[in-house]
């Protein structure tokens, strides 16, 4: 009898695994609740989001506030507590404003998923990040140096000195640089345009004058590479100098049209919300925890698995160029 | 012939119409809301729902009183955004959270006493002042936090910006605000200096030539003022564990908005405590239950325009309406209109 009991549990327990690994739930209900609703940036996201949601016969809606302040952001939060959704899938206005309500939704069974921005340490099961620190920089060098034929002066058009994330990949770019592929490129000064449209227009200029010489310049911030491409743009320099960077479709799409930018790069948001997506179905399906090595599926970007610190990344960042920047629209 | 809106000196006619309606709307949006969504009337969502509101409740208390007596304070959102930065601040430094408190009160007074030093010292039209001070201390939060977030608050305290009263689903802030709600109630409705503040907004001269010191009622008034948006940055820091310099950016409308609504006449004079707060819940009680029933955010801010277009257009007209009922019992009784 106790054995049978044994039996039973383990049987229970191996079929649960099973499970498990195996499908998703139908009609599980999701919300995603960006910084803000109307910015392209997020309704792209949402695309995606939605997209795989249908895939996966689920229930979505988006909502969320039209100011990117976080406490708007809470307010939603209780309310999707409220009509109990199974998952919430939130990019975050603040690290730590958050927190303790997503906290009390965990505590009552909701999954929590971060995109695009995270929150501190416990306020959720899984963070889908566009693309590591690694990444980023490093294909912003890649990018550039294939568009000079691996030669010449180069620049860095960056925001603010102090900016974390931007000095994170600028150290990237400059361990990048030491390879001995690149040991014909120079680079030959870091700029600050303060994310400021007027102040980097004019660093960019400075950086002509300074440097005659310089073959390529990367900006590593939406703001900057617009600013540096229109400057760019209506300089006899236009077509002779490389610009590439960090920057979106809708910004820069008519400086790859009239050839002052080849290609520049950003991760894909559709696909960050297709992911973040699949991560919380696998999640509340039971699927995965949240643990690191953990895997699941997410339909066309294929398996993906859980990274340290419950971080799973989109991957390398999605090249704009000609070809393909009609197809974009963020 | 001509009718004082009410006459100086007898302000206490409170608009007891205009609180009548505002209860009655308040009534109608829970059932309302209740219909729109089974989650509506959850003991969770009530309680989240009025966690939420619980800062623009703390501060249209003393704006209230601001309002009566025909002045107005434009500043409150940005004082609390620097308090809360100073308590940011001040806690990364390592200051004890006793002394850091009282210090981010401090500064909410001082800026409520600048303010009101401006307005009474020299004279100068308090909507101008709160105007400038509005930018200059957003200003200042930035200039002492930057775009940094302090958020390493120790539970304690976050959890009486967020917890719930042991074993009730009442947040903790609302307990302070009730509170605050009686004094405040009792000061204004009951007190000689809540008849001042009613014969200052309905006739600073007359109220003056009465004897009563306009003046320091006033800075007193922009004090209290700014005590209590330091008061409500603590609430904010805490409900959210995050100071930073943005906190609350725009707040004072939702504040202003919530007293005209509340039936506070914006030329000063009139108005009840008790409509102020059925107005607060009014607006909050409406974006929960829309919000809950998923209606989209354009619908939500069209919603909010219009019940700020309702407060300033209702007790107007119930104050025609008044007048109206009052001319015409003029007319029968010969003795009725001479003040």
């Amino acid at each position: 009898m106790h054995h049978r009991k044994l039996m039973l549990a383990a049987l229970t327990l191996a079929l649960g695994a099973a499970a498990a690994q195996g499908t998703i739930k139908k009609g599980i209900t999701i919300a995603f609740l960006p910084k803000q609703v109307n910015n392209p940036y997020f309704t792209t996201a949402w695309r995606g989001g939605q997209a795989a949601i249908k895939e996966f016969a689920g229930v979505g809606k988006q909502v969320g506030p039209s100011d990117a302040g976080a406490s708007s952001q809470v307010s939603y939060i209780n309310t999707l507590l409220a009509q109990r959704q199974n998952a919430i899938v939130v990019s975050a206005s603040d690290q730590n404003a958050l927190v303790p309500y997503l906290k009390r939704a965990m505590q009552q069974g909701v999954k929590v998923v971060t995109y695009d921005s995270d929150v501190a340490a416990g306020g959720r099961n899984l963070f889908v990040s566009q693309a590591s620190t690694d990444t980023i920089g490093r294909d912003q060098v890649r990018l550039l140096a294939k568009q000079i034929g691996n030669k010449g002066e180069i620049a860095i058009l960056s925001a603010t000195p102090n900016a974390t994330n931007q000095n994170a990949w600028i150290a990237v770019m400059q361990d990048e640089l030491k390879k001995p592929q690149y040991k014909d490129i120079k680079l030959v000064k870091i700029a600050y345009g303060n994310d400021d449209d007027q102040k980097s227009f004019t660093e960019m200029q400075g950086l002509m004058q300074a440097y005659p010489n310089l073959r390529g310049v990367i900006s590593p911030t939406t703001v900057g590479i617009s600013a540096a491409a229109r400057y760019l743009s209506g300089s006899p320099y236009k077509g002779k100098v490389a610009l590439t960077g960090l920057g979106t479709p809708n910004q820069m799409r008519e400086f790859v049209k009239n050839g002052t930018v080849q290609g520049f790069a950003l991760w894909n948001p559709e696909d960050l919300g297709y992911l973040a997506s699949y991560a919380a179905a696998a999640l509340v399906s039971g699927q995965i925890a949240g643990k690191e090595g953990e895997k699941f599926g997410a339909g066309k970007l294929g398996q993906r698995t859980v990274g340290k610190d419950g971080v799973v990344i989109l991957g390398p960042l999605t090249v704009f160029d000609k070809g393909n920047i009609d197809k974009f629209n963020f | 012939m001509s009718l004082p809106p009410s006459a100086p000196g007898r302000p206490a006619r409170s608009p007891l119409g205009w609180d009548a309606t505002i209860i009655a709307l308040v009534v109608l949006a829970l059932g309302l809301g209740s219909r729109l969504s089974d989650a509506f009337l959850t003991g969770a969502n009530l309680s989240n729902l009025s966690a939420n509101l619980v800062e623009v409740a703390l501060i249209s208390l003393t704006m209230t009183l601001i309002i009566i007596a025909a002045e107005i304070d434009l500043s409150v959102a940005s004082t609390l955004g620097v308090c809360s930065a100073l308590l940011g601040v001040l806690w990364a430094a390592h200051v004890p959270m006793g002394l850091a408190i009282l210090l981010t009160l401090g500064l909410g007074a001082l800026a409520g006493f600048f303010n009101g030093w401006l307005v009474t010292r020299l004279g100068l039209p308090s909507l101008a002042v709160t105007i400038g001070t509005l930018a200059l201390y957003r200003g200042l939060a930035y200039a002492l936090l930057g775009d940094r977030a302090v958020a390493d608050f120790p539970p304690f305290w976050t959890n009486l910006g967020f917890g719930l009263v042991p074993g009730t689903q009442i947040p903790i802030p609302l307990v302070a605000f009730v509170v605050l709600a009686v004094i405040t109630a009792v000061a204004l409705h009951a007190t000689p200096f809540g008849r001042s503040l009613y014969a200052i907004g309905a006739n600073e001269v007359a109220a003056r030539f009465a004897g009563l010191r306009v003046e320091r009622t006033k800075l007193l008034l922009f004090i209290l003022s700014g005590l209590m948006s330091a008061f409500a940055a603590v609430v904010y820091t805490f409900r959210f564990s995050s100071a930073r310099a943005d906190n609350a950016a725009g707040l004072e409308l939702s504040v202003i908005a919530a007293v005209l609504l509340g039936g506070v006449s914006i030329f000063g004079g009139r108005g009840s405590v008790v409509g102020v707060i059925a107005a607060v819940f009014l607006i909050g009680i409406i974006q929960n239950a829309l919000t809950l029933a998923d209606v989209p955010n354009e619908i939500l801010t069209i919603v909010t325009g219009l019940l700020l277009i309702l407060s300033v257009l209702g007790p107007n007209v119930a104050a025609r309406l008044r007048a109206a009922r009052q001319r015409r019992s003029n007319l029968t009784s010969p003795k009725g209109g001479a003040p």
